[in-house]
Order: C-alpha cells, then sequence, then structure tokens
C-alpha cells in the first residue's frame, strides 16, 4: 500500500452518516437556488416541491424528475440560470447535438468549489509542488484544459498551459521543462509515445511519471499499455462539462477505479429503461446532482454514460464510493479523439449541403494511436461539371462547416451515387472499426 | 470548334476505371483520346469518343456521374518547339488553359491537343487568328 495523500482528509474520509448529512444540507440549498429558475421552478414545482423545506431526506432526491441535455437545449441560453449575471464569472460551453450548444455557468465561488474538487483529485494520486504539469487538453469552451489548469495551480504545481496538439512541440517541452505529470487523452498520450525518438528526444531525456488519462473512455488494458510503454502511473479522469467537467471522479493511488466526490455530488445509477434507482454494484446510467453549483444548479441529470458504483470501499480509506469505468452509452454519442460527437450533429450539415445527396456514412477508425473520423457522402450528379477544383472545393465546404459544429476536421470522401449502403436508421450509418480491447 | 468531352467521376475505388472502359468497348464505343485528373480521394475522367451522345447515355445509364465539357482539339507540328509556337499565341493573349492533354493516335502528320480553357471562346478566336488548326467533332468521329 502506497502512502496515501489527502487534500482534505476530514472530507475524503468523513462517515457515510455525515456525508448524507452534508448532502442533505447541500442539497436543500441547491433545491432553494434551483427555485430561482424558470426552468425548475416549473419542474419542481410538478413534483410538489415549491421550497427547499419540502425535501427532508435524501430518499426525496427520487421525486425530483430527471434532466436530460434535452432539457438543457429547450431552455438555452438562460433557463437553468439562478443568478443575476454580474455574478457569473465564467461560461462553458459544448456543441450541442443539434447546433443549439450546452451552456454552463460559474460563480466566483462555483469556479473556487469546482477548482478545490481538482485539487483534491491531483492532490490524490500523490501529485504535488514538486511536479511539474503539461496540461495537454484542449483550452477554451471545453472545461478539460481550464478546469485541471486551475487545479493543478492550486496544487502548487508548475502548471505549463501549452493546449493540445502539435506533438513536437510537446515532446520538446516535455524534456525543456523536465515534465512530470501530463493531462491528456489515453490516445494522443499513446501517440505522443510514438513519436518519441522523432527529434532525438528518447524517454530516458523526459522525466514524465504521471499521466491524468481522460475525456474518452478507455480500457484497463489500455492503461497498461500507458503505464508499460512510458513507466509512468495513469490514473482515470471522469467529468462532463454539465455537471461542471472533470473533477466528479478521479482515481486515487490504488487506481482502482474513481472516487465521486460525493460532498460535491449525488451520483446514482439508474435503469435507463425505467428509471429505477439500482443497488451500488449494477450496470445502468449514471445520473449526477451537483450539490456546489450555485450559476447553475444541476439536479438529477442523465449522463446517458452506463456504469456502475463499488459497493465496496477503497484500500485508501476514503469513504466517496469509486465509479466504474464508462462502459458504454445508452444514446449515440461518439467519443473520438476525446470529443464527443453526435451522428446528428454530422447528418444535419450535411443535409444543408446541396451538392451532395441525402445518404452518406460515418466511418471511424485508427490511424497510428489516434482515431479516424471519415464522412463519406455521395455527389449529386446534377451538380457535377467535370472539374476537379470545384469537388475539392465541395470537400473542403463539407470538412469546414463539419468543423465548425463537431470541432474535429474529418476526412471528406467523395461516392458516386447510389453506393453507399441505404439505411434506414441513422445509427447504422456508423462503421466503427476502432479495436476493442 | 468545340467538341464534346466526357467527364466521368470515378471514386476511389479498385477496378471503376476498368468498369468504364469495359462498358464503352462492349458498346463498340471508341475512347479517342483520354486523361485522368487524380486527387487522394476520387479521380475525374476525361475522355473524347468517337460517338459522344451514345456515350453519355450509356454511361448514365449505368449509374456514372457523367457530364459533358467543352473543349477543344488542336493541331500541333508534330517537331520541336511545334506546341510552344501554339502556346506563345495564348500566353501573349492572356487565355488561360486550365488543362490539356494529348490525343492517342496521330490524325495526320501533327499532333493532336485536347485543350480546356477558361474562356473557349475567345481561345477559338485567338487560334483561328493564327490559323491554328482547330479540329472539328465531325472529324474526330471519322478518327
Amino acid at each position: 500500500m502506497p502512502d496515501v495523500p489527502f487534500w482534505n482528509r476530514e472530507v475524503e474520509t468523513a462517515g457515510r452518516s455525515r456525508l448524507q448529512q452534508l448532502q442533505l444540507q447541500r442539497l436543500q440549498g441547491i433545491i432553494g437556488w434551483a427555485l430561482q429558475t424558470p426552468f425548475y421552478k416549473r419542474r419542481l414545482s410538478q413534483a410538489g416541491i415549491n421550497s427547499p423545506d419540502d425535501v427532508c431526506d435524501l430518499q426525496d432526491l427520487q421525486r425530483i424528475p430527471f434532466t436530460t441535455k434535452d432539457d438543457l437545449r429547450q431552455n438555452f441560453p438562460k433557463g437553468l440560470l439562478a443568478v443575476d449575471m454580474r455574478e457569473v464569472v465564467r461560461i462553458h460551453s459544448s456543441s450541442g447535438t443539434t447546433g443549439i450548444p450546452t451552456v454552463i455557468y460559474f460563480t466566483r465561488d462555483d469556479i473556487d468549489n469546482w477548482t478545490d474538487l481538482l485539487a483534491r483529485s491531483i492532490a490524490g494520486t500523490g501529485a504535488t509542488t514538486d511536479d511539474v504539469f503539461q496540461n495537454m487538453m484542449s483550452y477554451g469552451l471545453f472545461t478539460g484544459g481550464l478546469g485541471l489548469h486551475y487545479g493543478a495551480e492550486r496544487v502548487g504545481m508548475t502548471v505549463i498551459p501549452i493546449g493540445g496538439g502539435n506533438t513536437k512541440r510537446q515532446i520538446q517541452t516535455m524534456k525543456d521543462f523536465q515534465t512530470t505529470v501530463v493531462h491528456i487523452t489515453p490516445s494522443y498520450l499513446l501517440h505522443v509515445h510514438s513519436r518519441l525518438g522523432e527529434d532525438g528526444i528518447f524517454r530516458k531525456d523526459l522525466a514524465l511519471r504521471k499521466a491524468f488519462i481522460g475525456a474518452e473512455p478507455h480500457s484497463e488494458n489500455t492503461r497498461r499499455k500507458i503505464q508499460d510503454l512510458l513507466q509512468i502511473d495513469a490514473y482515470n479522469s471522469y467529468g462532463l462539462s454539465e455537471l461542471n467537467g472533470p473533477g466528479v471522479a478521479f482515481e486515487c493511488v490504488c487506481k482502482k477505479d474513481m472516487h465521486v466526490w460525493e460532498d460535491a455530488y449525488i451520483a446514482e445509477v439508474i435503469d435507463p429503461k425505467t428509471g429505477d434507482v439500482l443497488k451500488d454494484g449494477q450496470e445502468g446510467e449514471l445520473v449526477l446532482t451537483n450539490l456546489v453549483r450555485r450559476a447553475m444548479p444541476m439536479l438529477r441529470y442523465r449522463t446517458r454514460d452506463l456504469a456502475f458504483l463499488h459497493p465496496e470501499g477503497c484500500d485508501c480509506g476514503r469513504t466517496h464510493r469509486r465509479l466504474s469505468r464508462i462502459l458504454g452509452r445508452t444514446d449515440d454519442m461518439l467519443i473520438i479523439n476525446g470529443v464527443n460527437v453526435f451522428p446528428y450533429q454530422i447528418e444535419e450539415k450535411i443535409m444543408k449541403i446541396p451538392e451532395v445527396a441525402t445518404n452518406y456514412q460515418i466511418h471511424i477508425d485508427k490511424k497510428g494511436a489516434l482515431d479516424r473520423l471519415t464522412v463519406k457522402v455521395e455527389i449529386y450528379p446534377k451538380l457535377f461539371l467535370g472539374d476537379v477544383a470545384v469537388l475539392e472545393a465541395l470537400r473542403n465546404k463539407i470538412r469546414e462547416n463539419l468543423q465548425a459544429s463537431i470541432t474535429i476536421a474529418p476526412v471528406i470522401e467523395l461516392h458516386e451515387p447510389g453506393s453507399l449502403p441505404v439505411f434506414e436508421g441513422k445509427a447504422k450509418r456508423v462503421v466503427d472499426e476502432r479495436p476493442k480491447d | 470548334m468545340r467538341i464534346k468531352q466526357i467527364s466521368v467521376f470515378l471514386e476511389n475505388r479498385q477496378g471503376r476505371l476498368y468498369d468504364v472502359c469495359s462498358l464503352l468497348g462492349s458498346n463498340d464505343i471508341n475512347i479517342r483520346a483520354l486523361t485522368i485528373a487524380e486527387t487522394e480521394s476520387f479521380g475525374v475522367l476525361r475522355i473524347v469518343v468517337d460517338k459522344s451522345d451514345a456515350a453519355i447515355k450509356l454511361l448514365r445509364d449505368n449509374q456514372f456521374v457523367a457530364n459533358f465539357t467543352d473543349v477543344i482539339a488542336i493541331e500541333v507540328p508534330d517537331q520541336p518547339g511545334g506546341l510552344a509556337s501554339i502556346l506563345k499565341v495564348l500566353a501573349e493573349n492572356n487565355v488561360n488553359i486550365e488543362y490539356m492533354y494529348g490525343f492517342v493516335e496521330k490524325f495526320s502528320d501533327k499532333a493532336l491537343l485536347v485543350m480546356r480553357f477558361e474562356d473557349t471562346d475567345f481561345a477559338q478566336k485567338m487560334l483561328a487568328k493564327q490559323n491554328v488548326h482547330v479540329v472539328a467533332e465531325k472529324d474526330i468521329q471519322g478518327l
């Protein structure tokens, strides 16, 4: 058993009843804030909850209807905002399934609370002020970059806010500043490993010892591969922008799945068909309630992620239950190099381009360690005039339109009409040839 | 005089060029000139055939994406500098060539070239001024 580092030992090892007491108290508080929003005022009153006092114990949580991504979309942009905009200090956003993005608001206190959860997550892996932290996740509207950045600063690590991409520069930076910890998607980390040695920089020239890997589901085998190839410890991380971003659940030094920070979130696992709450150990859809975000309360949010909660405790002594790896999705969302993509987003853009027919196919495979997204479309015969430049311009136009929506640039393949298989449902238009390990 | 080139969209799939050629061949259509513009993901086959109307109907009936493109075929003296003398005329008159390719066989003692211009009418006028022989559609059909 390695030394167990804590950020806030009292909270992290609080007994079950103490944790539940805290949860109830905070749930009542957040319901008070939720009632300030047009959306939840309506939703909660339908459930007979018109004041925080209407929730007397944690069982009452089950009276609250679920919140879905569709609710967020329909109430875009401010239907779930609980405070005056003058109190909002930050907005994050993720691309929406139908062109309407999901927007998340933070007050100064919300950012502070989120930062503290990330500091706790980071410190729990044993990272300290001795570490140099290269944050290789995208910054910007995506929560992964800024979230870990703030948390690492709070821990006192030396933070290099390099952001995503540019592998040569990443490797050079790892060498120049003797980076010890990286935050990165597992597929990109494997890609970086495959490029080591190209510019005369080898593993022995680097000081790497830990990686926080997240934003895409991965198997225990992938973690082992990363650990073996790079001789580091890799820690799984879970979060989603609707619930702040990373820092919802994180692995401790035991590396046996991720502690959900239960003082800040209530985690439930439900049967996705019936909505019934399942017992610990049973696999189902993860539902999360954010207990500490005032600007935008989120009650019983259906994550669409399939997972289970471990019934037994952890060797580290933390009492917060552990969340399994993400085992799948209840919708058709794809995760491509850490970016969430819904097939509908692609379809919507393609249908708006007159030069292509309505049939299309989404193809995903691996190019080296990275995912490659190829969108195959059929050209519309009447608009073909024999000009190569026109067709190339069409490919660029489709690529740019898709990139604007899904943020990653796909490969566009033009096909002859009638050459792509015709399917009834959109899910079948997706061909995912990434190896399942 | 313009002639009709047929442009065929070819997706990046094995045997697709063979499909076009065998379809034309088995229907007694002769390819007089041919070139392929290729990109990383698709190609455009450009052909001049002896029976262009029949060929395009045949291709479309067989689900190929095909269209006519106006081009000009010219005779070029088959000697060193032959092409240069014609290109000089075009360059001096600011006529842009989009692409060009040679014929499969000789029409006479001169070489034959297919040229595609941004402005076909203007190019034709300039070539006529310099007495460059522009090949007619019926000449192609008789080849």
